[in-house]
């Protein structure tokens, strides 16, 4: 048995995974949180998030709770862009994104037909969806900065176009965070190996050097 | 615009913890208390929300949260810049009048008998004589256009005048290395600031909004005004006022909001 069989990195290395669950278990907080401080100010009459879902009993918890999950949130998530960039993560299975791909897998997905075969390589949709959500984040932090420290960052509040705007963009920026968290919890179920790769680890990667520039498998030596 | 407001609690609407969830989830309650889960208050937090129940008011999970708000008061004092000042805006944006807001209704305001009103000094000051309001309003005056942002989220900009508070504290030989003041007002609410904020230049003892003398229900006749804290920190109708290296606290602190609360 060739020794790189068992030293090769699996698809989610274990700090990837507990980056990835962190994140998930910080953003939670933020949401249920955040619809509670949300409900005391209501930026759109007819929405106010029931009880039931909210973090925090008074407003001051979900203020707490806030103050609180940001910490988890930015320290975990500089902590995995450091990762995704150090590691050479995003530059392999981000990018590129090519619009022409995005639509014909887009219109794969709706039809059902996409193939999810190989875990270890995302389609040109995930990419994207993967890159939009984190670009999300990075400015749902920003507009966060901004309307906690609206004078001491003044100059942030301005780029969101005032303080009620940047609170608007906050709130947008929850929704489509929360359609992001749908999305990727609903196909996870649909593929549930996806899912358990995210706890295991999931397939182990070809030895990078053993592959070629483009990308296709190595061919074999042997021949 | 909504009036339901943790300042004004409708108690009729006040939602609380359905109480048939936390008996379902007792089992799960105590599970969880027993495994000692606290440690990882983020996973219980989460688990929270699985559960439809609500950890928030627990005490050890109050002890957390708390502590970390503290921490954020150290960060808070650390991102806080002294010199740098808050937007200010025209007089053709300020709203009039400004927005009413207790921890009470408007009409179960107390207005302050201005004849006998006087402004009371303790703790770190050398001259504690009580100020008249004629004594007060003699005193330079500053106006600040200023946003005045409430921690649930509104906001409206507001023309304030009064005496610089720095200026204030010089005249009547404060410390001004102690760490807090304290403002007391006529309605029972008490609430503390940093020094640094206190010295800041866009912080002011107001008596007078868009030019006119403030009336009953804004804080007649002296609020506090500053630039660099949530509104909640500028407590109205002020009768007294400490400066003091004990950490005071105030109203809305003692039932878990952040201390030092500052934009």
């Amino acid at each position: 048995m060739h020794m790189k069989e068992h030293t090769s990195r699996r698809m989610h290395p274990l700090a990837l995974r507990i980056m990835h669950w962190t994140n998930a278990i910080a953003m939670i907080v933020m949401i249920g949180s955040g619809w509670k401080i949300y409900n005391d100010e209501v930026i759109f009459g007819f929405l106010h998030f029931p009880q039931a879902i909210v973090l925090g009993v008074w407003a001051q918890h979900a203020l707490q709770w806030h103050f609180f999950g940001m910490w988890v949130l930015v320290l975990n998530g500089l902590a995995y862009l450091a990762y995704g960039i150090a590691t050479g993560r995003f530059a392999r299975l981000l990018f590129p994104i090519r619009p022409r791909e995005v639509i014909a897998e887009a219109v794969a997905a709706l039809t059902f037909r996409l193939k999810h075969q190989d875990l270890t390589h995302y389609n040109a949709v995930q990419k994207l969806l993967y890159v939009g959500v984190i670009t999300i984040i990075v400015v749902q932090v920003a507009s966060g900065l901004a309307i906690w420290k609206p004078v001491q960052f003044s100059g942030l509040v301005s780029m969101f176009g005032g303080f009620q705007s940047a609170r608007l963009i906050h709130f947008l920026g929850m929704a489509a965070i929360v359609l992001f968290m749908v999305v990727h919890v609903a196909l996870a179920l649909l593929v549930p190996k996806t899912l358990f790769a995210m706890f295991t680890g999931g397939p182990r990667l070809p030895d990078p050097d053993t592959l070629p520039a483009d990308g296709a498998p190595a061919p074999d030596p042997s021949r | 615009m909504s009036l339901r407001s943790f300042f004004r609690p409708n108690r009729a609407s006040i939602t609380r913890p359905d109480q048939s969830l936390m008996v379902e989830n007792r089992a799960l309650l105590e599970r969880i208390d027993r495994r000692k889960l606290l440690r990882g208050s983020l996973s219980l937090g989460a688990m929270s929300l699985l559960a439809g129940c609500d950890i928030s008011n627990r005490e050890e999970v109050q002890g957390v949260l708390r502590t970390v708000s503290d921490f954020n008061d150290g960060v808070q004092a650390a991102l806080f810049d002294p010199k740098r000042l808050a937007p200010t805006y025209s007089r053709d944006l300020v709203v009039k009048p400004p927005r009413f807001n207790a921890y009470y209704e408007i009409d179960e305001v107390k207005p302050v008998d201005l004849s006998t009103w006087q402004l009371e000094l303790s703790g770190l000051v050398k001259d504690k004589r009580p100020w008249t309001l004629d004594r007060v309003n003699a005193l330079p005056q500053q106006e600040v256009i200023i946003r005045h942002i409430c921690v649930e989220g509104w906001d409206y900009i507001g023309q304030w005048s009064g005496p610089n508070l720095r200026d204030f504290l010089t005249r009547i030989g404060a410390d001004l290395t102690a760490k807090y003041i304290a403002f007391y007002g006529n309605d029972d609410y008490m609430e503390s600031i940093d020094m640094a904020s206190a010295l800041h230049p866009q912080t002011i003892l107001a008596t007078h909004y868009a030019g006119e003398p403030i009336t009953d229900p804004f804080g007649a006749p002296m609020r506090l005004r500053t630039a660099v804290k949530l509104g909640f920190k500028n407590p109205k109708w002020i009768r007294a006022i400490e400066v003091t290296n004990t950490y005071p606290l105030g109203f809305w602190e003692k039932q878990g909001f952040n201390w030092f609360a500052g934009l």
